[in-house]
This record gives structure tokens, C-alpha cells and sequence, in this order.
């Protein structure tokens, strides 16, 4: 099991709380433009990177407060914990 | 607002009645439900000076503004929900003229984003006590209880035998209030008194 410090209540178990998958996509600002493909990209399609991933967390049964993590999926080390709207570290996925 | 006369505990189809009160020279856990008290969800900016203070006239005590801890007494406190979030409680009854006196303030100190619910009737509060009552809820909680982490004063939204609690330390005994969602009080204290079966359990009168 993960520990996660959450931002608002300290490091809880990964129980606590419900993972959001892979943090920073955009929904496109005109839909209706996009091409079948293109949508089905913004909904389906992940990084699912060997390496460090950008993920939202949620700390459900703690303070309901969203938040963003880097994980390593390796390793699972949490390499840093940053707020919502927050951009990515350039050296990220 | 429910009227009050309507008001069953969560725990009536328990039938716990004849159990309450009865002397338990055994036991080192005390169980009981604090049915009769008032909460209201408070929702603020923590960084609005003016806001704060109004609250704290009308309250008594200042809002808690670190992570995982509460202010006040075990009859009127607020515990700190989350940033920019708390859980006020009265004895039963005063809810109403809290509410109202809260919003008044917010009104007047020209609170932005404020947001007041009154949640008397969401969650009951299970008193769990006694020189055993840590090592009950260890068994089901992977909260830290140990006194160096979590001490007197202190609270946590968590997973008790995996129903959502917020669970608060009010004494040194050590005694904790666990609220839960109405509709998981039966079987959150039927899971209690199981774990305490080996401690001896007493079913203490409500309050």
C-alpha cells in the first residue's frame, strides 16, 4: 500500500483515498471541431509511462480535497505533491 | 430541521436499551452514542481575518486552523474538516440559533464564499472509551493513535473497518467521539463491540 501526503491532512494510506489517473489533460476547448479520432484520444488514450507519471489524487475519506502527485510507476516512490492547477515540472513525463 | 420528537437513534433496531448503565466491573471499553447534538458544516476562507473573527465572537473560541485539530470543548468545538472547512457542534436543540447567528456574522463581516449546512442528523457520534478503546480501533483503522501522533484535541477523517469516520480524541483515557454516516452506525458498533469483546465492553447510558 501507498503512503500519500496528502497537502491538507498529512501521510495517510492509499485507502484513504481514490486515484484520479493521469493529471494535466486539457479537455479540448471546442469539441464539436474535433474528428471521432481525435476525441476518442482525449478520452481514452494515456501516457502509461515505465518511469515518472503526473496523477490526481483524492483524499476521499480524509478532507475530499483533489491534488496532483508524481509517481514512479517503478518504484512507486512519490517524487512530489503539488495543488490542483499547478503546471508539471518540465523534467515530469 | 427535523422535529425533534420524530428523532430515533440509528441504533434502535439494536435494542440496546436493556443494556445501558449496567455495571461492567470487567470492562475496560465504554460504548455508548451521543445522540442530542447539533453540527453545522462551516465553509470559509481561512485567510479572511475579519470572517474569523466574527466567527470566533459569535463561537467563543477560534476556528482551528492547523491540519487534523479541533478547538473548543467536548460540548461546543469545531473540528477542521479541511482547508477551508469545518465541523461546528452544539448540544442538541441550539443548532438552529447557532445557524442563524453564524450567517448573521458572516453577513456583517462581508464574508465571501461562505457556505453554513446544518448536518445534525447525517452522522451520529459513537463514544468509544477506556484504557483498551486504542487498541479497538487499531484493529481496524490505520490511523497512527499512538499519544506521540495523535493526542487529545486532535481529529481525522479516516476509514474505521472500512466505513468513513471522523474520528476525534477527546480525553486522555483515552476516549474518542467517532461520527459516522447514520446509516452506518449499526454496524459500526456492532464491529465495536466485537473487537472489544476480549477488553469487556460496557454499553454506557446516552447522553
Amino acid at each position: 500500500m501507498l503512503r500519500i501526503e496528502c497537502p491538507h491532512c498529512g501521510a495517510r494510506d492509499e485507502a484513504e483515498f481514490s486515484c484520479g489517473g493521469e493529471a494535466h489533460i486539457a479537455r479540448p476547448k471546442e469539441p464539436d471541431k474535433l474528428s471521432d479520432a481525435e476525441w476518442a484520444d482525449y478520452l481514452y488514450m494515456r501516457t502509461n509511462p515505465k518511469g515518472i507519471l503526473a496523477e490526481r489524487w483524492c483524499h476521499t475519506f480524509g478532507c475530499r480535497r483533489w491534488f496532483n502527485i508524481e509517481r514512479d510507476t517503478v518504484s512507486h516512490e512519490i517524487l512530489r505533491v503539488y495543488a490542483m492547477g499547478e503546471p508539471r515540472r518540465e523534467s515530469g513525463t | 430541521m427535523v422535529d425533534p420528537s420524530l428523532r430515533q437513534s440509528p441504533l434502535a433496531t439494536l435494542h440496546l436499551g436493556g443494556r445501558e448503565g449496567q455495571p461492567a466491573p470487567e470492562a475496560s471499553v465504554h460504548l455508548a452514542e451521543r445522540r442530542s447534538v447539533g453540527k453545522i458544516n462551516l465553509r470559509a476562507d481561512p485567510g479572511d481575518g475579519v470572517l474569523m473573527n466574527a466567527f470566533e465572537s459569535v463561537l467563543g473560541y477560534p476556528l482551528p486552523l492547523d491540519p487534523n485539530r479541533t478547538s473548543g470543548d467536548g460540548k461546543r468545538g469545531a473540528l477542521r474538516l479541511g482547508p477551508d472547512e469545518w465541523l461546528v457542534t452544539v448540544p442538541g436543540g441550539q443548532e438552529n440559533a447557532l445557524f442563524g447567528a453564524l450567517g448573521t456574522a458572516a453577513t456583517a463581516a462581508g464574508g465571501k464564499h461562505v457556505a453554513l449546512s446544518d448536518v445534525s442528523d447525517a452522522r451520529t457520534i459513537l463514544t468509544l472509551a477506556g484504557p483498551r478503546a486504542r487498541d479497538v480501533l487499531q484493529k481496524g483503522c490505520g490511523l497512527d493513535l499512538h499519544p506521540r501522533a495523535f493526542q487529545t484535541g486532535h481529529c481525522a477523517g479516516t476509514l474505521l473497518a472500512r466505513a468513513a469516520i471522523l474520528l476525534h480524541q477527546t480525553g486522555d483515557a483515552p476516549a474518542y467521539d467517532i461520527h459516522v454516516a447514520w446509516s452506518f452506525a449499526a454496524y459500526l458498533w456492532v464491529w465495536l463491540e466485537d473487537a472489544g469483546a476480549e477488553y469487556g465492553v460496557a454499553v454506557g447510558e446516552v447522553e
